[in-house]
């Protein structure tokens, strides 16, 4: 590579100091009374000038531009180019660049669409998100400036991480940070609706689109990284609860929260306070999870480069910005009433009990996550908090959450039901005793796990009964409900089928050898070298045969890369009645055995197609109270192919 | 290995081939009874020299030496309590995924209370 | 009322200060022996060939020793030969348990990088190291006159680290 390339590279870096300035006026501009209207050409220009950045560091990864040290320590000329340009976002500099680009797409995004809450609103907001824009520009420019050049430039990178080059986990941090911007938005607008002292429904109907496209967007980036986590480590599980797991789920759990909080604000105008709270809280969480992952100060499975300083300049912005946050709340939410009453088994009494019950899991989430810290510091003493301790304090809650799950939306607005009102739940509850049969007859030996299938079977069923001998065409916001809710029953089931039906073996073979597991004969048919395009591997040939009679052949390897030198599990896995038979090679012990680790997951794959159910139902629910048909036809649903929305 | 070692190992691009021993560590009991005890107790501990996995999970020599142990043990007739607690008596409760009951690990298993109680507090004054 | 409204600005500056504190501190990345202090445990390991091997009651001798856990696929003992061999001349008595190893690869490595040991044992299945309480190789154990762990060095032992060690032992002694 000589050095006769444009600079780029700097072009890139005077486009970040240009964006912090852009994003300065933004934040500064709403509080003055005449500069007010230069927000959002500020939030336009800072969008446009951090996008020039991006699009200067993806060129510098594109090239290999390797006097680029972020693209030397991340990148290598033999790499697909979909991971060299992945690779933007697979390290702390690029990745923080990408959550800058996505929050000032989002300002620019907020600065061209119409107002809805009036444009000197709009500028409040923008000011604000402004300051969280600033404040990590500054993060950027003056701790992990991702253009930093060096001299003399190396002639080649030293490569990826074998196990991010993975379409699972290229697009897991995007995805995820899209969900992040959401709440940064959500943050905003509602900083800016306690300080012009105007929470109302209108405000909650401008909001909500937001909270919702948030939130699908966590639950996608969440599962992808579970799904990644599954396919790619080869340790045959989804979720670990580990810190960093954890950190990505906090968030998730107080936008949960307020997708339904707010949702009560919009239709009866109670609970605005209360809404406010969980957006401010929603984006901490999301500010912590950056800052666990990036400070290093818990131990995890996914190891990051780690960085006190960073972790310290992201600690200031956490505290600052949240704290700036509540106080405004402290000063700001006696002064907005609490708005309409309502009977405690009312509609809004369920969306309550729901934050009750995700604000629960959240502190334990929490506090299980940074106890073992919080333990050594005090006594010294060391302890694990593991998967045990997290299962057993979260899924009676979650399984709580399903039965409400189920129950909420049938229920009425502000009143308590009609006495008719339990004898719709027939259905369910007769899936639910159905389900519950089911998993004892396939073996289910805890009580959690049979109440995990009765819970999954009644809402899957009580998801639907909103349809169920109605004339009128649903709202899409009850379609998407019914369809997240349906997601979120098949994901319950997903998960407890895999946990706890799972079968498995760990042993050790000769070629030739075969092993008995679930019902199921392995055999290992053969071991031997398979080379790709920057690895070779050793893979193990697996016959399954059920009763004499071939069911799957799996072939897991143990690969090599060669830049950067690494070994990695690939499973085998094949598809199997809804579930997986997964396998992973170890190494040879020196002796003609090899280490064949086997799984069979029944069902796991209603996980993912319940996260993808999930994310769906919460976009079709942006859609709002519009009817999913011209009014005035009320049909039921089925009988008519779906028109253009109503909006 | 060692974290160290193994970083050294992987640094030189020399990694050790420590010939495992050929036992209990790879293989099931016989009794599928003892067998599923003992890999519910191995899922709840940890693996010494990886990052917060499970000796079930981890392919370490160290993890196997520990499922060795524990088959070994539960073959015995042990429970798997008490073998847990032999290991909590060489490593500390760090070696637990299941934090022990104890006067400075009560509010960590009394959160799930803690919060449905404060939050019901919560709930009453927004509903007042 | 006031009070509810501070409460979660008091939160975040209980969090903030609890996570400040702890940025400073390195995670442990390895577990402590929960050993030190209680007596080693009892166990009798082969030697290579037509050597004795090591067991517990050699270790409770009156007088302080060194048990070093090692083993010959293991880079940083080699690393640590030099510090073991002047800790040997220092007068100090080593005890060595080579870690799931072969005795042919063993003998290799002694003969390689010299041998500071008074008596080997092969602890074929790691079940000794898992005895004392420790999570891989190197590791050094202190065991006073009396059998008993007084300390535990995790990693090889450095340079600087020889008067340090030399010093424990003294007061052990």
């Amino acid at each position: 590579m000589t050095a006769v390339l444009p600079p780029i590279p700097e072009l890139g870096h005077l486009a970040l100091w240009l964006a912090l300035a852009a994003a300065l006026v933004q934040a500064v501009a709403p509080w003055h009374a005449r500069l007010g209207q230069a927000a959002a050409p500020a939030a336009a220009a800072q969008g446009l000038l951090v996008l020039g950045a991006f699009v200067a560091l993806g060129w510098a990864f594109l090239v290999s531009d390797f006097s680029v040290e972020l693209v030397t320590a991340n990148s290598h000329t033999m790499k697909p180019t979909l991971y060299k340009l992945t690779g933007i976002w697979a390290n702390h500099e690029g990745s923080m660049l990408l959550w800058v680009l996505i929050l000032a797409l989002a300002g620019l995004l907020v600065a061209l669409m119409p107002a809805p809450l009036g444009p000197a609103f709009r500028a409040r907001a923008l000011g604000v998100a402004g300051m969280v824009s600033a404040g990590f520009l500054a993060f950027l420019l003056l701790a992990s400036n991702p253009f930093t050049r060096i001299e003399p430039a190396p002639t080649e990178g030293r490569g990826l991480n074998p196990l991010l080059q993975d379409p699972g986990l290229a697009f897991h941090p995007p995805t995820l940070y899209v969900g992040y911007v959401g709440l940064v938005v959500a943050f905003a607008l509602a900083v800016a609706a306690l300080l012009e002292g105007r929470v109302s429904s209108d405000w909650a109907r401008a909001t909500r689109p937001w909270v919702a496209g948030a939130w699908a967007f966590l639950t996608l980036g969440i599962a992808l990284g579970a799904w990644w986590a599954y396919y790619e480590l080869g340790w045959g599980g989804w979720w670990f609860w580990d810190p960093v797991e954890n950190a990505a789920l906090m968030p998730w759990l107080v936008a949960t929260a307020l997708l339904h909080s707010i949702r009560v604000l919009e239709t009866r105008g109670a609970l605005p306070n209360w809404t406010l709270m969980l957006a401010i809280l929603g984006f901490a969480l999301s500010m912590l999870g950056t800052f666990i992952v990036r400070s290093g100060v818990l131990s995890s499975v996914h190891a990051f480069a780690v960085d006190p300083t960073r972790g310290l300049f992201l600690l200031v912005l956490l505290a600052g910005l949240t704290g700036g946050a509540f106080l405004v709340w402290a000063l700001k939410a006696p002064r907005i009433a609490e708005g309409a009453r309502f009977a405690a088994f009312s509609r809004e009494g369920s969306l309550v009990l729901n934050n009750l019950l995700l604000l629960a899991l959240l502190s334990i989430v929490l506090v299980g996550t940074l106890y073992p810290l919080a333990l050594e510091g005090v006594s010294g003493r060391q302890i694990s908090v593991g998967p045990p301790y997290f299962n057993a304090t979260t899924l009676p809650i979650v399984l709580g959450l399903a039965v409400l799950m189920g129950v909420g939306p049938l229920l009425a607005w502000k009143r308590n039901p009609r006495p008719g009102f339990v004898r719709r739940l027939w259905p369910p509850l007769a899936a639910a005793l159905a389900f519950g049969l089911i998993g004892l007859a396939l073996g289910l030996k805890t009580v959690l796990a049979v109440l995990g299938f009765a819970a999954a079977g009644w809402l899957i069923v009580a998801s639907l009964l909103p349809f169920v001998g109605r004339r009128r065409v649903p709202t899409f916001l009850a379609l998407g409900t019914a369809i997240a809710h349906l997601g979120a029953g098949l994901a319950l089931l997903g998960a407890t089928a895999s946990g706890a039906l799972q079968r498995e073996a760990l042993v050790s073979l000769r070629v030739g050898d075969g092993f008995a597991v679930g019902g199921l004969e392995v055999r290992l048919y053969d071991v031997g070298p398979v080379a790709g395009p920057n690895w070779t591997a050793l893979e193990a040939t697996l016959h399954v045969s059920r009763d004499g009679r071939p069911v799957a052949t799996l072939t897991p390897q143990s690969r090599t890369y060669t830049t950067p030198p690494m070994e990695t599990t690939e499973a085998g896995i094949v598809g199997w009645r809804g579930g997986d038979l997964y396998a992973a090679l170890g190494k040879p012990d020196g002796s003609g055995r090899w280490q064949i680790h086997f799984w069979i997951k029944p069902l796991v794959h209603l996980l993912w197609v319940g996260a993808v159910l999930m994310a769906t139902g919460a976009a079709v629910a942006a859609g709002g109270r519009a009817r999913m048909a011209w009014p005035g036809r009320a049909r039921p649903l089925v009988s008519r192919p779906v028109p253009v929305p109503a909006e | 290995m060692g974290l160290r070692a193994a970083a050294w190992a992987m640094a030189l691009g020399l990694v050790g081939a420590a010939p495992p021993p050929d036992g209990w560590g790879v293989t099931p009991l016989p009794d599928p009874r003892q067998e599923a005890a003992a890999r519910r107790l191995m899922h709840e501990l940890r693996c010494l020299t990886c990052q917060n996995q499970s000796i079930a999970e981890s392919n370490a020599p160290q993890a196997e030496t520990m499922r060795a142990l524990v088959r070994e043990r539960i073959r015995a007739g042990r429970s798997p309590e008490d073998v847990r607690a032999e290991l909590i008596e060489r490593y500390g409760d760090w070696v637990s995924f299941r934090p022990p009951p104890r006067p400075d690990t009560w509010l960590l298993w009394a959160m799930p209370v803690v919060a449905l109680g404060l939050g019901a507090v919560v709930v009453r004054r927004l509903l007042r | 009322m006031t009070v509810s409204r501070i409460l979660p600005l008091v939160l975040l500056a209980a969090l903030a200060t609890f996570l400040g504190l702890n940025l400073g501190r390195p995670q442990q990345a390895t577990v402590r022996s929960a050993m030190v202090g209680k007596p080693a445990p009892a166990f009798a390991l082969p030697g290579l060939a037509g050597e004795p091997g090591l067991r517990q009651a050699d270790l409770a001798t009156g007088r302080p020793v060194l048990v070093n856990l090692f083993a010959s696929w293991c880079l940083p003992c080699r690393v640590e030969a030099p510090q073991l061999a002047a800790l040997r001349r220092a007068g100090v008595v080593i005890h060595g348990i080579a870690l799931r190893d072969r005795p042919e690869d063993v003998a290799a490595f002694l003969a390689r990088h010299g041998n500071p040991f008074g008596r080997i044992g092969l602890d074929a299945d790691g079940r000794v190291a898992v005895g004392f309480g420790s999570s891989g190789v190197p590791e050094t154990f202190l065991i006073d006159g009396q059998g008993i762990i007084r300390a535990q060095h995790i990693g090889e032992i450095r340079p600087e680290d020889v008067p340090k060690i030399l010093k424990e032992l003294r007061r052990w002694g």
